[in-house]
């Protein structure tokens, strides 16, 4: 009998919700929390909106020397793995700490950080060869990104596995299954797993202004990610971070934990096909989807709602809507499918986690978050898209998916806790 | 077809899914192929030098271990040339070697049974500079289409699944030790019933950029002549020197290369990561966890061991704590312990992948490499190190180990 993971514990920092509570009660509500790029000056770029949060290092309780030393993105995973410990009612110095570990998802680590050190290090892009009178000893942090999931796991003394994973845009999947996975295998009993990434800078808004992979629709920021709707044309870039508390059942079960959701299946596929684009027929994401429920030993008919990938673009639309028929045939016509880019942007190497805290919150409370914006359907989109309001379902089995960069396609199966 | 899980974890805990390394490509400082890397490891000879990538005359620290040129255009798809930094390339150019080493026909494979991961600890570096300086000097509408997937840590997973036509499970670890963990990850999808994963890590951070940040964090050494800079377990230890490569890896399932009449160079045979405990809590680091529970997963005793690749970190706290680790498992120079790495210096996760290379061709060619330049031991070590020739003795257990940013990897190999 294989061992059986579950989530316990729930930490996010997401735009417009400055925890898991607030973020619930955004997403539920169809309210969208994208706005005008404050965090730099952005006039002059393409896309000059994003979802941000409004995140207070000194409020969340972090010392000068942390918040001197961390990376955003680092900041905004420690202040999620407070929450999530606290959410789970962990002791962590009852923990076996050799049986704890992390598994933090990130596409691009602390390199904002070098990006903006970079800056003063070469006057300005004046200087290829970089001054290294003016570099700082936690630049190495910044470089290497294993520092974030370090610093995760020195906040709960964990010294079992500890992980970054970066599979671009689906991390925050990847990091939760391979938490789930080594939990599961036996390498730990309990994993700080989640995702984050704090993208909204000069040379990332650049990068994707280059590909035109973000909207442009920079004077209505609250509407500006639609997915699923005709007029959608490009995603919103975000930053956030979500931690989870996983363990292994019968370790829950012993401590009296309560249960959002069991991690039930899982996997991950390299399309072959292109960095950047899918194929779409969505044939890796649907097999994807296919190996996770076999896992969780679902159905396809089992299935009571889609967590999208959502992420606005016209061509992931077509892909991951294929991907559905393609994997729960008929059933697909008939299942609620959503997604939450809607409304708080698309943080990269995080959203994956933060989008698993919404499935296992919808789980828990019967609700599925809508997609916001999406007021003119695609003709070519035939599925249930849960526009506009939330809807009260009795939900069971939950599955998300997710398509990145590289050609990453991601599925993840949650089940009801006390199901099986 | 794929087993059924219920299948899969049968046979796996029955021990029929054992995981061997059947093709193997390096790019090293000291070697641009396999072939070269081993003739020169064998011979003592390393790939440190003065950088030549860019001027080092201004900094304290002036020699890495470079790549030898190449000719990127013999060696790289065109297109992919400008939408690639060194270190996919380099990449793209192992893996090339493995494939072809494997004489796996992977073009006769289903696609979707073959799988990817990769380690990397600093992506595309060269790239993102490049592009950074394009930013701040003429404007983000400057900036490279090709940027937002040519530096992050996903490019090398993602341009191998392109490049050979596979789409099976992937993955993606990073940090230093990830050249480990990646292969290790492998281990786990043959585990679960893959025939295939094409596994390995190659870094590059031969930059500015790169080199600034190592300077600022303290730990390269400034010694100038090059046979003298980097002695790890030295009593002259000052730190050590970068270097660029790595090395990549066709993985297994034992009964798919033994039908196909494959030789493997051994089996994954056990691996384990740790965590060390927070800075300042005195209790002693994870290193010795690490391999213990290798060994264990392995199901092989420490006396069994032949050699021991070490993380050889050239800090002489680290160089302590790693020599402790080892000590307290296989007792007082119980154990040969090599660290070619002296050759090429360190290279981020690239450097626990070609650990694992060499200590393949270390069990096949039946000869432990020295570690060079290093003629002054800390006696109190108590380490049986392969001092300044090759060592020629049956390896049938090999194991190697990795550090970084707090966690310790260790990883068994044994001969088939």
């Amino acid at each position: 009998m294989s061992r059986r993971v579950v989530i316990t514990g729930i930490g996010v920092r997401a735009p417009g919700g400055g925890n898991a509570k607030e973020f619930w009660e955004l997403i539920s509500s169809g309210t969208s929390a994208i706005r005008a790029i404050t965090q730099f000056d952005a006039s002059g770029f393409r896309s000059r909106i994003a979802g941000e949060c409004d995140f207070d290092p000194v409020a969340e309780g972090l010392s000068e020397r942390e918040i001197r030393r961390l990376d955003r993105g680092a900041q905004l995973a420690v202040a999620a793995t407070r929450e999530a410990v606290a959410d789970a009612d962990l002791d962590v110095q009852k923990i076996d700490p050799q049986r704890t570990g992390t598994s933090v998802g990130s596409a691009i680590g602390g390199t904002m950080s070098v990006a903006e050190e970079y800056g003063i290090l070469s006057d300005g892009g004046r200087e290829w060869l970089l001054d290294h009178e003016y570099a700082v000893p936690h630049m190495y942090n910044y470089l290497i990104p294993t520092s974030m999931a370090a610093d995760v796991a020195w906040e709960v003394g964990a010294e079992g596995p500890v992980a970054l994973v970066s599979t671009g845009c689906t991390a925050g999947i990847e990091s939760v299954s391979h938490a789930a996975r080594l939990i599961r295998e036996g390498s730990a009993d309990v994993m700080l797993a989640g995702g984050s990434d704090a993208p909204i800078s000069p040379i990332c808004v650049a990068s994707f202004d280059a590909v035109k992979a973000t909207t442009p629709r920079n004077d209505e920021p609250a509407t500006a990610s639609r997915p699923f709707d005709r007029t959608r044309n490009g995603f919103v870039l975000a930053e956030g971070s979500a931690m989870l508390v996983l363990e292994e059942s019968e370790h829950a079960r012993e401590r009296g934990a309560r249960v959002y959701a069991e991690i039930g299946g899982w996997d991950v596929r390299a399309n072959a096909y292109h960095m950047t684009g899918l194929r779409p027929e969505g044939v890796e994401l649907a097999k994807a989807i296919e190996v996770a429920l076999r896992m969780a030993g679902r159905t396809p008919e089992q299935v009571d709602y889609v967590n999208a990938h959502g992420s606005g673009t016209a061509q992931n639309d077509r892909h991951e809507t294929d991907a559905f028929k393609r994997s729960l045939g008929e059933h697909a016509y008939r299942t609620p499918v959503s997604s939450i880019k809607s409304m708080i942007g698309h943080s990269l190497g995080s959203v994956g986690s933060v989008e698993i805290a919404a499935c296992a919150l919808a789980l828990e409370s019967g609700l599925i978050p809508p997609t916001a914006n999406l007021n003119e359907p695609d003709p070519e989109l035939d599925l249930d898209y849960v526009p506009l309001e939330a809807r009260r379902a009795d939900l069971r089995t939950v599955l998300k998916v997710g398509s990145g960069f590289g050609g990453f396609q991601s599925a993840m199966v949650l089940t009801k806790g006390e199901d099986r | 077809m794929t087993a059924t899980f219920a299948e899969r974890d049968a046979r796996a805990e029955r021990g029929l899914q054992r995981a061997v390394i059947t093709g193997l490509g390096t790019v090293a400082p000291n070697g641009f192929d396999a072939g070269e890397y081993w003739d020169a490891v064998l011979h003592g000879r390393g790939g440190i030098d003065r950088i030549t990538r860019f001027d080092p005359a201004r900094y304290p620290v002036r020699l890495a271990g470079e790549v030898p040129e190449y000719d990127v255009r013999e060696h790289v798809p065109g297109r992919l040339v400008p939408q690639t930094d060194q270190a996919t390339r380099l990449a793209l150019i192992a893996m090339g070697g493995a494939v072809g080493d494997s004489a796996l026909d992977l073009a006769g494979m289903p696609g979707d049974q073959v799988g990817v991961v990769t380690g990397m600890a600093v992506g595309g570096l060269e790239y993102s500079q490049r592009e950074l300086e394009k930013l701040w000097r003429l404007g983000g509408d400057h900036v490279s289409a090709y940027l937002s997937f040519s530096w992050f840590y996903a490019v090398n997973t993602g341009q191998i699944s392109i490049r050979h036509g596979v789409y099976g499970p992937g993955g993606v670890l990073t940090g230093q030790t990830s050249g480990l963990d990646a292969i290790g990850h492998a281990r786990r999808y043959v585990a679960e019933g893959l025939p295939v994963v094409m596994c390995g890590a190659v870094d590059s951070a031969m930059c500015p950029l790169g080199f600034v940040i190592e300077l600022a964090a303290g730990r390269m050494s400034t010694v100038a002549d090059r046979t003298r800079a980097y002695l790890p377990f030295d009593s002259a230890a000052s730190g050590y020197l970068l270097g660029e490569g790595g090395a990549m890896f066709t993985v297994e399932e034992a009964g798919h290369a033994r039908d196909r009449g494959a030789r493997p160079y051994g089996e994954i045979a056990g691996y384990a990561t740790t965590f060390d405990p927070r800075p300042g809590s005195g209790r002693e680091p994870g290193l010795r966890r690490a391999i213990e529970a290798a060994l264990a997963d392995a199901g092989v005793t420490p006396s069994e061991v032949d050699v021991v690749f070490a993380d050889a970190a050239g800090v002489a706290e680290l160089d302590r704590a790693e020599a402790a680790a080892i000590t307290r498992v296989f007792g007082p120079r119980a154990v040969p312990v090599t660290a070619p790495k002296t050759m090429t210096g360190r290279l981020y996760a690239g450097g626990p992948a070609l650990d694992v290379a060499t200590a393949s061709l270390s069990m096949r060619h039946g000869v432990i490499p020295p570690t060079i330049n290093v003629t002054d031991p800390v006696r109190s070590d108590r380490l049986d190190l392969v001092l300044g020739e090759p060592r020629e003795t049956t390896v049938s257990t090999a194991l190697v180990l990795s550090r970084g940013e707090g966690a310790n990897s260790a990883m068994v190999l044994t001969a088939v």
